[in-house]
């Protein structure tokens, strides 16, 4: 059986940033990840982030993962990619199938950073070919480098919905709108007014109703919803359209936690059932830890914060920094997140955050 | 359906261009992209029909977690072609049902 220090089970911007951070203070740090490239999400977004300088505000998502796996690699972090985490067992034991071989690897302490993955709403139709999730579009043109479609409906004005659209509109697609059950719309303004200046309309408290077509979607009917979120018959516009894209919200990748029975908690505002975790990422099972959206939906900056307060938690657990190093360090990182938890947006997130440690005090 | 000059990305980095057969169709894609990619270059939207009611699927998630994208390449049924990287050669099919030569139960 294979052992090291630690495992990130992700290297996504979560995983990689607690490895660096693990790996500085001298952590012997192996991170697997499923896909056959690392970064995560973060390759896909090609929008500049914001905040401010330390959160890498001005960049691009894909240039923060470059700098990442740069690091990572300078400061001896092994990443297996193609590797999916299979289950995890007593003891932090790991079955890993590695390009189709299962390897048993053994660590210290475990980082879950699996992410999220994404709702979907069922309709009549949304199975036929060109409904696809936000994710898949952004996947293929940001990627691959291929139009999804040429012409498409957003289902969803939170923040995936919005810069999603905004890419596809830079792929050369045609959006026809953007819809949403709910009043108003989710995501940042600054997105929203990205897209609403290449004229595309918004249609709020607007759900979708049907999809229809032979072979593949070919049109999209909406309707407007009561106070009920039912919709209002009468209401209906019809779009002729050859895809679809949904976002409707993610949920956090708890598979591995459940495994291990960790204390989860339902905080609908972070997405669904959240693992209970202290102020150093530490869940309710010993030398298990998590961040980023598995621990909660947020963005990708509060992730790379997350992800280095685990880092410093496991060094510190490791004997590797000592407690005031740590607190020092911890806390650094707990102040500059609270720019990011803060706004109309950000404070559900940090109240809910809040309560989440308080119940793993008990 | 291939962006060809991305305003942020520029021109996309791929594998040298390579044939491949879809359907007794001859096509090209670029070596190590997915199947699913190149399948789309080409206007394929179908990757399967389902089992029970003979439904059209194709790409959902694209990054291999849903299965939908699933069709028989080289003779091996259930390969996820969002994720599988397309060869030189490679000979793929739509997908009926659980595909060939496996135990329909």
């Amino acid at each position: 059986m294979r052992r090291c220090e630690m495992i990130s089970v992700g290297a996504g911007p979560a995983g990689l940033a607690a490895a660096i951070e693990a790996a500085r203070n001298g952590v012997e740090v192996l991170v697997f990840d499923e896909n056959d490239r690392a970064g995560g999400q973060l390759f896909k977004q090609i929008h500049k982030f914001f905040g401010s300088e330390e959160h890498h505000a001005k960049e691009r998502g894909f240039n923060i993962g470059y700098g990442f796996l740069e690091e990572a690699e300078k400061l001896g972090v092994v990443v297996s990619l193609s590797s999916a985490a299979m289950g995890i067992y007593e003891n932090r034991t790991m079955n890993v199938l590695i390009r189709g071989r299962i390897e048993q690897v053994r660590a210290e302490k475990i980082l879950i950073a699996t992410g999220a993955s994404e709702n979907m709403i069922p309709f009549p139709g949304w199975t036929l070919p060109g409904i696809i999730g936000a994710g898949a579009a952004q996947t293929i043109a940001n990627i691959h480098g291929i139009k999804p479609g040429e012409n498409l409906l957003m289902v969803g004005s939170g923040n995936v919905g919005l810069v999603v659209a905004y890419q596809m509109l830079q792929a050369g697609c045609q959006v026809s709108a953007i819809i949403d059950a709910a009043p108003r719309i989710g995501g940042y303004e600054v997105h929203a007014a990205k897209v609403a200046r290449y004229g595309v309309p918004f249609f709020m408290s607007h759900t979708i109703t049907e999809a229809a077509g032979g072979k593949w979607v070919e049109s999209a009917t909406i309707s407007q919803v009561d106070k009920e979120w039912k919709p209002i018959p009468g209401t209906e516009k019809k779009f002729e359209l050859d895809t679809v894209c949904i976002a409707v919200g993610l949920n956090p990748m708890t598979q591995l936690l459940d495994m291990l029975g960790c204390k989860m908690v339902p905080v609908p505002s972070l997405g669904g059932r959240v693992p209970a975790h202290d102020l150093g990422q530490e869940t309710s099972i010993p030398g298990i830890y998590v961040a980023g959206d598995t621990s909660g939906i947020e963005e990708a900056s509060t992730a790379i914060i997350e992800g280095r307060i685990a880092g410093l938690a496991i060094a510190r657990s490791l004997g590797y920094i000592d407690d005031s190093s740590f607190l020092e360090q911890r806390d650094r990182q707990l102040k500059s997140m609270v720019g990011l938890r803060s706004g109309s947006h950000g404070e559900a997130r940090k109240i809910a955050k809040e309560y989440i440690n308080a119940v793993m005090k008990g | 359906m291939r962006i060809d000059d991305h305003p942020i990305l520029g021109t996309f980095e791929k594998g040298r261009k390579v044939s491949f057969v879809f359907d007794d169709e001859a096509m090209e894609g670029f070596e190590g992209e997915p199947i699913a990619v190149a399948l789309r270059s080409n206007g394929v939207k179908i990757h399967r029909y389902t089992k029970r009611r003979n439904e059209p699927r194709g790409i959902f998630c694209a990054i291999g977690r849903c299965t939908d994208c699933i069709m028989v390449v080289d003779g091996t049924p259930n390969v996820r072609t969002c994720v599988e990287p397309l060869k030189e050669g490679s000979v793929i099919q739509t997908q009926v049902g659980a595909g060939p030569d496996v135990a329909r139960n």
